[in-house]
């Protein structure tokens, strides 16, 4: 079906091999901000074709849960932790659980290939999808939180601290996710540690810290998302302490910062075996 | 344009766990060489196994070899392997990056992540989408189309934002001819206008002896021949392919045809020939009449294919390779 005769190309390079040529000009690399916005939008569409139904189950599990407490615990201080842990629950939901199996998946089937031949920064793939998967959490959070208010009699009004958990946790569980999903070495692995990072999300994130003994305790201090609870609970209060709300925060951001960095490693090292 | 020297690139041995058998050490491309020159369509032709995609992965800086240098348009792949992505565009066998994304997004990310602004990503997959009739369907995702459509909509995402080289893994697998026509014929046009060089990875003969300029065959991992189809074809000039088909089991009550046996290639109630023009004229006399003929069912004679040649440069698997 071939008509074009080679040797007759432009060039007309076919006969005359190319000694000692110079390299030729290479094509243009992606710069990181357009490449990362490209990925977001397209990771976003995809996440609204497929996971709305699971931002659903997200939201449902965690308005469950509070529903559930809503019996054992009366308000104070626990009520405003089970409040701040289930709304936290859904960004470990999608970020650490879904996108670890997203990343596990597209590892294990060889799809990091298509990212690996374009020219594309590490960083730009990893921080695309992880933004897109944490901004797919936003409405269910908020949902949720919102659900938890009424439910337990909290104040709404500094609601609006979501605005800064939701990308700062968001960022911190799904650079853990991305990592873990890019590290595994089985995508059955990826799995089962997105859901093993979920279920302690729950554990250590929703049921009140006081009640814990102390190993769990120093548990739930090593889990990036319980910073992001923390900084949520602490913003029921009548005088919230505005500077552990940012304490608590920066922790979050820190690893996020740490946590995708690792993740656009463990991509680099996926991408070139 | 690409001159591959001794790559060589050896999967170490796995040691067996439960369920999963142990397998030995693997050398999957074994000293190969290879100049693939300015606007020839190349091809890589072997069975399963052969090594075809091991090969190509390391072209596409996709994986170290252990050996050997791989240089394309002047730039050292092996050293530098995050250069080839700027120089190629590489259609692998996997669609799991696209498969959520609709035809037209696809096409899209895809330019934008190979470097173009997004007015520019836009008007190319306009231009591509609709050079290869996917404008139809190019809201659908591509999860929701048929595998050759899929494969189509992932040639279309490789072709978007131009490169100099394309490296197509199996781009037609599963595709109509109408779909066929219009990915050789978008080769073509790039061919003539811009002098785009092609490197084809097949099992698929038919389709090598029709479109490729020049083939390597491969065959565990080493290149076994390397010419034009023609060219090739003219090392087993001198034979002729007979196929018996037998009604239900050969007679070998027939001397003649017992005498054969030693030679042929079975498979089921079919006898493969590879033999002399006489020979094969003396084989079909004796077939078609006597004895012999009540057992037989069809033969046909053939010039000989590159299925011919690679069995007959003594490559391993039997069975060949994929005519259709």
């Amino acid at each position: 079906m071939s008509v074009v005769p080679a040797d007759v190309l432009p060039g007309g390079a076919l006969a005359a091999e190319e000694a000692a040529p110079r390299p030729a000009e290479l094509g243009p690399r992606a710069r990181l901000w357009p490449s990362l916005a490209a990925v977001y939008r397209a990771q976003l569409s995809r996440a609204r074709v497929a996971r709305i139904p699971l931002l659903f189950v997200a939201t449902f599990q965690s308005i469950g849960i509070m529903i559930l407490m809503r019996g054992v615990v009366d308000g104070g201080g626990e009520a405003q932790a089970v409040v701040a842990g289930s709304s936290v629950l859904v960004v470990a939901f999608v970020a650490l659980n879904l996108l670890a199996q997203y990343f596990g998946q597209l590892r294990a089937s060889g799809g990091l290939d298509h990212y690996a031949t374009l020219p594309v920064p590490p960083a730009a793939v990893v921080l695309g999808a992880a933004g897109a998967y944490a901004s797919f959490t936003v409405p269910g959070t908020v949902v949720t939180a919102v659900f938890g208010c009424v439910l337990f009699g909290l104040p709404l009004a500094h609601l609006w601290v979501l605005a800064a958990v939701i990308p700062l946790a968001g960022a911190a569980l799904a650079g853990l996710g991305a990592a873990l999903g890019l590290l595994a070495p089985r995508p059955e692995l990826a799995t089962l540690l997105g859901q093993l990072g979920m279920s302690a999300a729950l554990l250590l994130g929703v049921l009140p810290a006081e009640r814990m003994p102390e190993a769990v305790r120093l548990a739930r201090d090593l889990l990036p998302s319980t910073y992001g609870v923390e900084a949520f609970a602490r913003t029921f209060g009548p005088h919230p302490a505005w500077a552990h709300v940012l304490g608590d925060l920066a922790v979050c951001g820190g690893v996020g910062v740490i946590s995708l960095a690792v993740a656009t490693w463990a991509y680099r090292r996926a991408a070139v075996r | 344009m690409c001159a591959v020297r001794g790559l060589t690139k050896t999967y170490p041995a796995v040691r067996g766990r439960r369920g999963v058998p142990a397998t030995p050490e693997v050398r999957a491309t074994d000293d190969v060489r290879l100049d693939i020159r300015r606007g020839e369509i190349f091809g890589l032709l072997g069975p399963n196994g052969a090594g075809k995609s091991t090969l190509v992965r390391q072209l596409t800086g996709l994986m170290r070899p252990d050996h050997g240098s791989v240089e394309i348009l002047g730039h050292d792949i092996v050293r530098h392997p995050e250069r080839a992505s700027r120089i190629l565009a590489y259609l692998g066998q996997e669609s799991t990056a696209l498969d959520e994304l609709t035809v037209s997004l696809a096409a899209e990310t895809t330019g934008r992540l190979r470097g173009l602004d997004v007015r520019q990503a836009r008007a190319d997959r306009d231009a591509v989408l609709e050079e290869l009739g996917l404008t139809p369907i190019a809201g659908r995702p591509l999860r929701k189309l048929s595998g050759g459509q899929r494969r189509l909509a992932c040639f279309a995402a490789a072709l978007v934002g131009e490169r100099p080289l394309l490296v197509l893994d199996e781009p037609t697998t599963g595709m109509d001819p109408v779909a066929r026509r219009a990915v050789w014929s978008a080769v073509d046009r790039r061919r003539a206008e811009r002098g785009t060089t092609v490197l084809l990875v097949t099992h698929n003969v038919i389709e090598a002896e029709t479109v490729l300029d020049r083939v390597a065959v491969l065959d565990r991992g080493r290149v076994i021949a390397c010419d034009s189809p023609a060219g090739l074809k003219e090392q087993v000039a001198g034979e002729v392919r007979v196929e018996l088909v037998w009604r239900e089991a050969p007679p070998l009550h027939v001397p003649e045809v017992a005498a054969l046996r030693d030679r042929v290639a079975e498979s089921g109630r079919r006898w493969t020939l590879r033999l002399a023009p006489e020979e094969a004229r003396t084989v079909v006399a004796t077939v078609t009449g006597g004895a012999a003929f009540a057992a037989l069912d069809d033969f046909t004679l053939a010039t000989p294919s590159l299925e011919d040649v690679y069995l007959a440069l003594g490559g391993a698997v039997r069975q060949g390779l994929v005519k259709a």
